[in-house]
């Protein structure tokens, strides 16, 4: 169940072709997101699919060990800290709570700063919930075997 | 320095349970994710205390959220109505935050601790957001993160017994309908008005003449959705699987604070928002929620006499105590408003109570506490036996605990209002009421047996004894409940009579 690895080599060769554009692709909708559709959570599912391919193809050990899970569960804290923390880094330099103004003596560019930084949590958050859904429900045979 | 973070104390009170718990997940399970959510817990305490402090002074404090304008930004609304629940709502989940950790310890795995305390933090944290916002639709996102926080609470239950999976599985599929319901109210809404702000939401809706359809499908929506929520009696279905199966701390959270906190969001939207249609809105109180809350008060009572088990007894009493607050407030005026508020309070404290006492004797019994368990613990632990009695007492309405103020008030403001049928209904389920806590008194005190007293631990029974205690005192002196609660209906029913 763990490993039963696809035996086609087409499979195994276009997804490693396909795991750095999807990658590629997944930070291009992250930081477009400043300006434009797109940002954390559409970024975090692309860029969690490279993952998921990876697992489905190679088996679950191999993304297990591309991703360990106790690193994907930090992950999944320090984006949400990174969300609050952005917030509090502005109530500290007096602004309201997630007031981006006051990050850069310029108010544009604290905009961009803020929703640049808030959209990156987001995105890690999104990305490691994603992937750590798919390993345990992927090694959900294992229990019951 | 300290003042800086005072002035943003409303956003904090959500903030920092919800910054706390993502660093508590990082934690070795020892007693440090406990620690850390006692101080955390200690720190919203005392930012809640600021907060009255400040609405004693001005009386209206409005938080823009990134300093975004209110009809486009979201903000967080605290004014007479919610401080009163604001400071119930810290006080009570600190106490029961010291009661939680040697419950936890004995019910689930103690490597989960440090997961168990992130969610209950994040439980907290949007619980109080319920309490505090002021967009019809970041309610919604409270309302997803709180029913997903504690449906894995109690999922961790199923260590103890596997029907909390199921509990938890049809809390997860019923509370997402409920969800729903309200989601498709919002888009209703937002698609008429443009707006998610709630005082805005009164200003467009007001442009609107009395029989606009779609205005009232989105509100029929939106209130069904938020029933759903808050298990006013069709739909309640979820409540007694997932309160009696979580584990005790979790049923102790759940039973005094997550469905009182919706309840107060609901009487928010229909007496400050859905008030601009006074012909829906009595149509709603008088036809849907007046009937309904009788059928609670009778059918709830009715089928706790039943049970065996004492958690799920507690659970249906929970939704009889629920109808009581809804036939109050389906009155329509000030005293009906108020004598809800009342028992909001009142029963947090009293339900609160008889859940931790009977999560400690499921801790002593090693197994559910059913009818039969409960042989002779009144001598066998008398400590906690009593406090069981005193909340048990208040819970049917004797004078001198606060349940009897309670009753008081329903009574009178039924009286007011002329409604005698609801006045001997009430009275009814309050005598059905000592049928089944007697039950529980009988097997406690007057059984065959006869035992010696054993040890007691202090750690739990003083969080036990201070609900109770409190129950007493504010039986004898009520005044501070009854002031917010007349302060909350003062601000509500303002608006109903202009």
């Amino acid at each position: 169940m763990r490993d039963k690895i696809s035996s086609s080599p087409v499979l195994s060769v276009v997804s490693k072709i396909l795991f750095a554009p999807i990658i590629i692709f997944g930070l291009y909708v992250q930081f477009h997101g400043d300006y434009g559709p797109g940002g954390g959570f559409q970024a975090g599912v692309i860029v969690a699919a490279a993952f998921i391919l990876y697992s489905m193809i190679f088996g679950l050990s191999k993304g297990e060990t591309l991703v360990p899970i106790m690193i994907n569960r930090y992950l999944m804290c320090i984006g949400v800290l990174l969300y609050a923390g952005v917030g509090i880094v502005s109530i500290f330099l007096d602004g309201m709570y997630l007031d981006y103004n006051v990050l850069s003596s310029d108010p544009s560019t604290g905009q961009h700063i803020g929703i640049i930084l808030v959209e990156l949590g987001v995105g890690i958050t999104v990305a490691t919930v994603m992937i750590a859904l798919y390993h345990s429900f992927a090694s959900f045979g294992e229990i019951n075997e | 320095m300290f003042d800086i973070f005072l002035d943003d104390a409303p956003a904090l009170v959500v903030v920092l349970p919800l910054l706390i718990s993502a660093i508590i997940a990082f934690m070795p399970s020892k007693i440090w994710p406990w620690i850390f959510s006692i101080i955390t817990l200690l720190l919203h305490l005392f930012l809640s205390l600021h907060l009255l402090k400040e609405i004693s002074v001005s009386g209206l404090i409005i938080y823009e959220f990134g300093n975004w304008e209110p009809p486009w930004g979201i903000s967080f609304k605290i004014d007479g109505v919610n401080i009163g629940l604001q400071l119930l709502f810290s006080i009570f989940v600190l106490v029961s935050t010291f009661y939680s950790r040697k419950i936890f310890l004995n019910e689930i795995d103690y490597r989960d601790s440090g997961k168990a305390y992130s969610l209950w933090l994040l439980a907290v944290g949007s619980l109080n957001g319920i309490i505090l916002t002021n967009d019809i639709f970041n309610l919604f996102v409270f309302l997803e993160i709180s029913a997903l926080a504690s449906i894995s609470l109690i999922a961790l239950g199923a260590g103890q017994n596997r029907k909390a999976l199921l509990a938890a599985f049809n809390y997860l599929i019923i509370g997402a309908i409920g969800a729903t319901f309200y989601v498709i109210g919002v888009g209703f809404a937002y698609a008429m008005t443009g707006t998610l702000n709630m005082n805005d939401l009164v200003i467009q809706l007001a442009q609107y003449s009395d029989g606009q359809l779609a205005i009232f499908a989105g509100m029929s929506f939106m209130l069904i959705g938020l029933m759903v929520k808050a298990a006013i009696f069709p739909v309640h279905i979820w409540l007694p699987p997932a309160y009696s199966y979580a584990p005790s701390a979790v049923s102790t959270l759940l039973a005094a604070l997550a469905t009182k906190t919706i309840l107060y969001f609901f009487v928010r939207l229909l007496y400050e928002v859905f008030i601009i249609y006074p012909s829906y809105l009595s149509l709603f109180l008088d036809f849907v929620l007046y009937p309904l809350s009788l059928l609670a008060i009778f059918i709830g009572t009715v089928i706790a006499i039943y049970q065996d088990d004492i958690k799920k007894l507690l659970a249906f009493s929970s939704i009889a105590q629920i109808g009581y607050i809804t036939l109050a407030f389906s009155l329509k005026d000030h005293s009906g408003v108020a004598s809800g508020f009342v028992h909001i309070f009142n029963h947090a404290l009293i339900k609160g109570g008889l859940f931790m006492a009977v999560g400690y004797f499921a801790i002593l019994y090693k197994d559910r506490v059913t009818l039969n368990s409960l042989k002779g613990f009144g001598y066998k632990y008398p400590i906690t036996s009593f406090a069981l009695l005193i909340c048990g007492l208040s819970l049917i309405g004797l004078p001198l605990t606060n349940g009897f103020i309670s009753k008081l008030y329903l009574f009178q403001a039924l009286y007011t209002n002329q409604m005698y049928f609801s006045i001997a209904l009430v009275a009814v389920s309050s005598a059905l009421a000592v049928v089944y806590f007697w039950k529980i008194v009988e097997q406690m005190w007057f059984s065959e047996i006869k035992f010696k007293s054993e040890k007691e631990d202090a750690y739990i029974y003083l969080p036990i004894w201070i609900v109770t205690i409190s129950i007493i005192v504010f039986g004898i002196y009520s005044t501070p409940i009854i002031e917010f609660s007349n302060l909350s209906a003062d601000y509500l029913i303002s608006g109903y009579q202009n």
